[in-house]
């Protein structure tokens, strides 16, 4: 069962607290892109066997959305984030390359 | 291949079992071949089958990381049905259900199908509404299913409780010619097929890396060295993407853990294979006397095998509601399989941004049903460049929305 520390209100909760929201950082494109960039914000998924960066929402606690780093393959979670933010914060990156040295998801390193 | 039937059995009864060969062989790589299919689970090996066996193309390796039916083959809880609601679906799991019901004679190998019935509860109006309107569109499609009440219901499954406390059944989809088969049994059966027209299975070989040229599929880097092929399939379900980004394209398909587990062998109790959609949960016996008992996904992207137990205990508790009767049955096993999920929640028998290479995925919560009309289609597919079965299903519906919207027959349970 997967732990995760909620940045809005600090709480630490189970899994079952929470609702798991998909990738990460999508970077939306709407009316007036191109159908190849319409797709792949829609549907092309980086699904790695690996590092993913996520979306959470407190769904039985304060509600509210957050991001979260997790290893796909062990579980482990290297840390959460807040919401508002395009891109991962330097310490969660700091805190994932300590145990997953030269990783990458999507541009982010 | 030395047949398999009452005589076999008698003459080796006769000679202390010394006369079976080896079900299939355990070849050497060969430095190049007309066709590589990565993946030996029943989807890989019947589209091998079908590439023999309807277009003559024999010169074909079957590549495996781990060992033959290891993954989902092994892990599904064997539910055959073809109780879809939109027309492709229909077409292509109705072939294989159909392909089902001779494929013990046809491999000569017994596959053990039990076409013992299955059926869908509607326990909420809304569901009564989308299984009637299966109901109708299957009498379109050709696909025998009736919606039944509530006291048919009890008839066929006297161990149900119709009346439950939180969701009354109110009725139910039934598909008499839908069950259940020997999922082993499948891959095992068509491994043999395949050995004996002269394919190669070699197992524990990890593909590392995809060859290009141009634009153009040229072969695949393994644990056991390079080996080349004109035609590329890769059928390896909740890794495809993983394998995609080997070859440099994205696929629309998320991996999560979906687990099944069984209880300990009872007298038997239920003939009929029973999907609770609304509760999460279905459920069926085996020729063994075990309950096998099947799911739902964890919400998250993952590649572990196990799955998340307070699922395990979700369905556990809807089960117990649904029949009372399993209250005190105990647990034998608990597994879990990484499945890939579509956005629609069809799957992708499709050509790719790579000359050559073919990729049939995504059958997400439900692929052990399809496994031989998913071969006859992909098969055609990669020896003849189309197939009526799997046209509807390429990548390119998602560029153009023509989505095969499954939500309604695969929603939970598959």
């Amino acid at each position: 069962m997967l732990i995760l520390t909620c940045p809005n209100c600090g709480v630490t909760g189970e899994e079952t607290e929470f609702h798991g929201g998909g990738e990460a950082h999508l970077k939306r494109f709407g009316p007036g892109s191109s159908e190849g960039d319409f797709h792949d914000y829609l549907f092309s998924k980086v699904n790695p066997k690996g590092v993913h960066l996520e979306r959470w929402r407190h769904n039985n606690g304060c509600g509210k959305w957050f991001h979260a780093a997790r290893d796909t393959v062990t579980l482990e979670v290297f840390g959460t984030y807040p919401a508002q933010t395009t891109e991962p914060p330097q310490h969660i990156r700091d805190a994932i390359t300590v145990k997953r040295p030269g990783w990458s998801w999507r541009e982010f390193a | 291949m030395k047949r398999y039937s009452a005589f076999a059995v008698a003459r080796e009864a006769l000679r202390n079992n010394t006369g079976w060969d080896r079900a299939w062989a355990s070849p050497e790589p060969k430095k190049k071949y007309d066709v590589i299919i990565i993946g030996a689970g029943g989807h890989g090996l019947a589209t091998a089958y079908h590439l023999g066996k309807n277009f003559g193309i024999t010169n074909v390796a079957i590549l495996e990381k781990g060992w033959l039916g290891g993954g989902n083959t092994g892990r599904n809880t064997t539910i055959i049905r073809s109780n879809y609601l939109q027309d492709p679906s229909a077409a292509i799991y109705e072939k294989s259900r159909s392909l089902y019901e001779t494929m013990s004679q046809d491999l000569n190998y017994n596959v053990m199908f039990s076409p013992r019935g299955c059926m869908m509860l509607a326990q909420t109006q809304h569901e009564v509404r989308g299984y009637e309107r299966t109901a109708h569109a299957n009498a379109l499609q050709g696909v025998k299913t009736e919606f039944i009440g509530p006291e048919r219901v009890k008839q066929l499954v006297p161990i149900i409780n119709i009346d439950g406390p939180r969701y009354p059944v109110l009725g139910a989809l039934w598909q008499a010619r839908g069950g259940t088969a020997r999922h082993d049994a499948v891959a095992w059966g068509y491994a043999r097929a395949c050995s004996d027209m002269g394919m190669h299975i070699i197992q524990k070989c990890e593909v590392t890396g995809i060859e290009q040229s141009g634009g153009k599929v040229t072969g695949v880097n393994t644990n056991r060295g390079p080996i080349g092929c004109d035609k590329l399939g890769m059928v390896v379900a909740g890794h495809s993407g993983h394998l995609a980004e080997m070859a440099g394209f994205r696929l629309p398909i998320e991996s999560v853990a979906l687990q099944a587990l069984v209880s300990e062998p009872i007298k038997p109790c239920m003939d009929v294979v029973v999907m609770a959609n609304t509760v999460h949960g279905y459920m069926s016996q085996s020729d063994k006397g075990e309950m096998v008992i099947g799911g739902g996904t964890d919400g998250y992207n993952n590649y572990t095998q196990r799955g998340a137990f307070h699922h395990i205990e979700e369905t556990v508790r809807a089960l117990v509601e649904t029949f009372p009767m399993i209250a005190r049955l105990k647990m034998l096993r608990q597994w879990g399989g990484i499945v890939d999920v579509t956005g629609d929640r069809s799957p992708i028998l499709s050509k790719t941004p790579v000359d050559g290479i073919f990729v049939n995925c995504g059958w997400g919560t439900g692929g052990f049903k399809a496994i031989p009309g998913s071969g006859w289609g992909f098969a055609e597919l990669m020896a003849k460049g189309y197939s009526p079965l799997t046209d509807a299903f390429g990548l390119d519906r998602f560029y153009e929305g023509r989505f095969i919207d499954e939500s309604v027959a695969a929603g939970v349970a598959h």
